[in-house]
């Protein structure tokens, strides 16, 4: 049995989240998506920390609303105008994307509401320590993650050359 | 009233949906990449849920939303430094206008 608070923060949550993305895609002025954008993500967040992975959380909001939207307003700022009305969409492109993405969701909802296992209660969890996270990342053994994390910064490396030579005054 | 898991996992498919209907309709580059990103977010979320509810001793679903978050990351300023090239050399990023290697 969850609490009352709970059920409300849940409530707002999930409101959040299919209002503001179904906003963000919907809006023609593109700062605005961006803005509707890091609504989403922040309901994102809350998400992690109600299902008790606040390091994830936090990796949330600090990766994807501190750095991400960041370089989507920036970049909105420096290839259009703001305050511009994007052009009304030609209706073909509408239905079509209409007919996708309504077609997914009948698919996935249906193969979502016919399993059962879907339908249980969140298990009892002590949250997971920065320690025992630390350890897993650096841990070569079963459940250790440091040939993904390796991987991870090269190609971070990899990323920070092939921005400075694509973005480069020629 | 519990939570449970299909009533997270709902919100995180309409996210999907709504990415999908975005990146198909939307014409400006940076809007495509926004709706690219709830797509990322909500496979994000399921991830996260899954691990949570399914097999609650495990942590593999929290590090690879760790992983995907940090190649989102990577990808985004990537994309988003091709876009800007593409505006300084064309003055447009609107994907119906950008057709000269189409043919």
């Amino acid at each position: 049995m969850e609490s009352v608070g709970s059920i409300i923060l849940y409530t707002i949550v999930a409101l959040a989240m299919v209002v503001f993305s179904v906003l963000a895609v919907t809006t023609r002025k593109i700062l605005r998506a961006a803005t509707y954008l890091l609504f989403t993500l922040f309901a994102a967040a809350c998400v992690y920390f109600m299902l008790d992975y606040e390091f994830l959380g936090a990796v949330q909001i600090a990766v994807y609303a501190g750095g991400i939207v960041v370089l989507f307003v920036f970049s909105i700022l420096l290839t259009t105008h703001p305050g511009r009305n994007s052009e009304p969409l030609a209706s073909k492109s509408r239905v079509l994307g209409a007919v996708a993405s309504v077609a997914m969701l009948l698919v996935a909802g249906y193969a979502l509401v016919s399993r059962c296992a879907l339908f249980v209660a969140k298990p009892a969890l002590e949250t997971p320590t920065m320690q025992q996270i630390g350890e897993s990342m650096m841990s070569t053994s079963e459940g250790g993650y440091l040939l993904p994390f390796e991987a991870i910064s090269v190609l971070l490396l990899a990323c920070i050359i092939g921005g400075v030579v694509i973005a480069r005054k020629r | 009233m519990e939570i449970k898991a299909i009533m997270l996992l709902v919100p995180a498919l309409i996210m999907f949906c709504c990415g999908v209907y975005g990146f198909i309709t939307r014409r400006n580059m940076i809007a495509i990449l926004i709706s690219l990103e709830l797509m990322l977010n909500a496979v994000d979320i399921n991830f996260a849920v899954f691990n949570r509810y399914l097999w609650p001793d495990a942590m593999e679903g929290m590090f690879f939303t760790l992983f995907a978050i940090a190649i989102a990351a990577a990808e985004t300023a990537l994309a988003i430094a091709i876009i800007i090239n593409l505006y300084r050399s064309a003055k447009n990023i609107d994907v119906r206008d950008l057709n000269k290697l189409k043919y």
